[in-house]
């Protein structure tokens, strides 16, 4: 275990953070703000990645695909809000969940209808397809970079938003208290639209980004959604700068834990051993964090509830 | 009078079935989820079978009954259920996955009904426990890998790194490649099952100072890591070899990023055998994408159906002699040289196979050096049929 390795690994965890912070700043808004359990943001990143493939066919272009996939995935998210999601909000979180979920099956199945069951995949713009020498022989492709780049714009620009300007001023108060301001006569309905899309937006743009370095297929989204509702937990519901910090924790101890668990398993242990052992409990290393955040911090790093 | 009555009854039944002369066929394959595509492969290289034979196995009607196990066993154990029970099939053809075989073998061979793998080659069902209800038209899941072993042993690779998801057949794999590899295993990494970012094991291959890479990376898992392998500039330096990992199935997606790589089989679509040459073209013709071994296993399960129903001439009911028939398996394989070992799993040639471009443009792999010859699987000694 050199500390060259150990760098390398940092920097992959850094890129799969910001992956996941894309998918858990719309989610976390989406339940923070409005209290509505969306399990189907993971479809809107698989949404987001396919809108990527296709565009990138009908265009041959990534940069005009990105361009064109943004405003498709935001009247997505609409249409949902729109058919389903708004007549969901005054129900319990047990209907969400359900109506949520429905949509995942539906729109899976239906990106397997008309794209097929198989993996597809997306080429990087031409302009980033170069390297970065990392050690000898190892490259670092400029594309991830570039991905890091997005995601820390992405970051920057939200907490612009949410701390600058009225409608991030109108999102905080709706975290807060969502009762009050609509007794003040903000029209929280429109709100929620703006929120929803807007999260819907974020969530097609990690899928976009994502899809020249993963596969796009069918049910992409659902392993992610499980680790952004860790994430969304352990920064606390509703605070985007809690998503960005648990977010960089969760792809930090996710990457490392898988590099570090086996070989420190190895020190004490024979390898086979270590070898059936050390998988299991790196892939646990998340959910422990999550458990430990939950125990000493039950409303999470930034809880967007509490006092600030 | 009441013999009389009953001898005129059976015979009158007898003269019934006689008279449907239908050969029921019930399949089943994954078609739900990323690996639908594998599922897909299955049922169309056996529908191409059927439609060669002009929709009759043996001379009769063919029916064939599609069922998707939706890769979750309690699916499989339901439909294989219905199968046999309410559908009353002569044949049951499946499945893609081995813990899907699993969960379907019982109620399929304990109705003594003849069930046939197209693909799932457990070692399970390969040793002790093999059944005289059960064919398998594939392979042995390990000898792939015990094929890529014996090509990384004989091309003189010192240091291979191992990657494998966590789970029952990726350790098989492993163990497979290792039969006949005496070389160094620099180091064996397991990753979860749908792993979708491998820069953290990428960097650890950097690191090892491995010349090959043996990976078992099925699916959409396999196209992640070979374009991430392949953009890391890795793939240069070291030699990637795979299985299950770059096939026809996944090859679409990967293209030119996994130019050159290694993988090991029974057959390719170039096989040069007038049968596979015309099979690949039909199949290409009618279904717009290139078969992988999927497919022409499952052509295979429909041509040794045939064989078996027109050696018993249609009588499906005296089961050792279709068991005989289906043993023989007298018919032409797609792949070449094929028979059935004690335990009803394949003797056949193995090949080291690697990736090209066709002529048209299609990325597919290609017959390179024939590794074995009537290779057995190495459980059928312990078989007692």
């Amino acid at each position: 275990m050199s500390t060259t390795l150990i760098l390398i690994q940092v920097l992959n965890g850094l890129q799969l953070g910001v992956i996941l912070f894309l998918i858990a700043a719309g989610l976390t808004l989406v339940f923070g703000v409005m209290g509505f359990i969306n399990l189907a943001h993971g479809v809107q990143y698989m949404v987001g990645a396919y809108l990527a493939y296709w565009g990138y066919g009908v265009t041959g272009s990534f940069v005009l695909a990105l361009l064109m996939a943004l405003p498709l995935a935001l009247v997505m998210g609409l249409i949902l809000e729109f058919l389903i999601f708004r007549h969901l909000y005054d129900r319990d979180h047990l209907s969400q969940v359900l109506a949520t979920f429905g949509v995942i099956l539906f729109l899976n199945q239906l990106a397997k209808v008309v794209f097929g069951p198989a993996s597809l995949s997306v080429p990087p713009p031409a302009f980033l397809d170069f390297s970065f020498t990392l050690v000898d022989g190892l490259l670092y492709p400029a594309y991830r970079i570039a991905v890091i780049v997005a995601g820390l714009l992405v970051a920057f620009v939200l907490w612009l938003v949410i701390t600058r300007t009225r409608i991030g001023m109108l999102i905080r108060a709706g975290a807060t208290n969502p009762d009050m301001v609509s007794a003040l006569g903000v029209n929280v309905r429109l709100l929620f639209m703006v929120v929803f899309g807007f999260g819907a937006m974020l969530a097609g743009f990690a899928g976009v980004m994502a899809a020249p370095i993963f596969s796009v297929e069918p049910g992409m989204g659902d392993n992610l959604l499980i680790v952004a509702f860790v994430v969304i937990i352990i920064g606390g519901a509703g605070s985007i700068r809690g998503a960005f910090v648990a977010a960089l924790l969760v792809g930090l101890v996710d990457t490392l834990g898988r590099t570090l668990v086996t070989d420190g398993l190895r020190l004490v242990m024979d390898a086979s051993a270590a070898n059936q052992i050390g998988p299991a409990i790196a892939s646990m290393l998340i959910y422990v964090l999550m458990a430990l955040v939950l125990f000493w911090r039950p409303e999470g790093l930034f809880a967007a509830r509490a006092a600030r | 009078m009441n013999k009389l009555a009953m001898t005129l009854a059976s015979s009158l039944l007898g003269l019934a079935t006689m008279a449907t002369a239908e050969v029921k066929v019930g399949m089943i394959v994954t078609l739900s989820g990323p690996p639908a595509a594998l599922g897909q492969q299955v049922v169309d290289g056996f529908q191409l079978a059927i439609d060669d034979l002009d929709g009759k196995l043996g001379g009769q009607t063919a029916m064939v009954i599609v069922e998707d196990d939706e890769l979750k066993p309690e699916v499989a154990l339901s439909k294989a259920n219905s199968l046999v029970e309410s559908e009353q099939a002569d044949f049951v053809v499946g499945t893609v996955f081995s813990n899907m075989l699993q969960a379907a073998f019982r109620p399929v061979t304990e109705s003594e009904t003849f069930l046939i793998s197209p693909n799932a080659g457990p070692s399970t069902f390969a040793g002790r426990n093999c059944n005289p209800y059960f064919f398998v038209t594939s392979y042995q899941n390990n000898q792939n890998a015990e094929v890529m072993g014996a090509h990384a042993q004989a091309a003189g690779y010192k240091k291979v790194f191992m990657i494998a998801p966590n789970y029952q057949a990726g350790r098989d794999n492993m163990e497979g490649f290792r039969m006949h590899y005496e070389g160094e295993i620099v180091d064996e990494v397991y990753v979860p099952l749908g792993h979708q970012d491998y820069s953290a094991e990428i960097a650890r291959i950097a690191t090892s100072g491995a010349d090959a890479v043996f990976a078992f990376t099925p699916g959409g898992m396999g196209v992640r890591f070979v374009r991430q392998f392949r953009d890391s500039g890795l793939a240069d330096k070291v030699q990637f070899m795979s299985v299950f990992t770059t096939d026809e199935t996944t090859l679409p997606a990967q293209k030119d990023a996994a130019e050159g790589f290694l993988a090991a089989g029974n057959w390719a679509p170039d096989t040069a055998t007038d049968e596979s040459t015309a099979f690949v073209a039909a199949f290409e013709a009618k279904y717009g994408y290139v078969p992988g071994g999927y497919a022409m296993q499952a052509y295979d399960a429909a041509m040794l159906i045939n064989s078996a129903v027109e050696a018993v001439g249609g009588d499906l009911s005296d089961k050792d002699a279709v068991r005989a028939a289906l043993k023989a398996a007298k018919f032409t394989s797609l792949r070449g040289n094929f028979a059935f070992n004690t335990n009803h799993y394949p003797i056949q040639d193995f090949y080291q196979l690697s990736v090209t471009e066709r002529q048209d443009g299609a990325w597919v792999t290609a017959v390179g050096e024939k590794i074995f010859e009537g290779y057995e699987d190495s459980f059928a000694a312990e078989c007692s049929m």
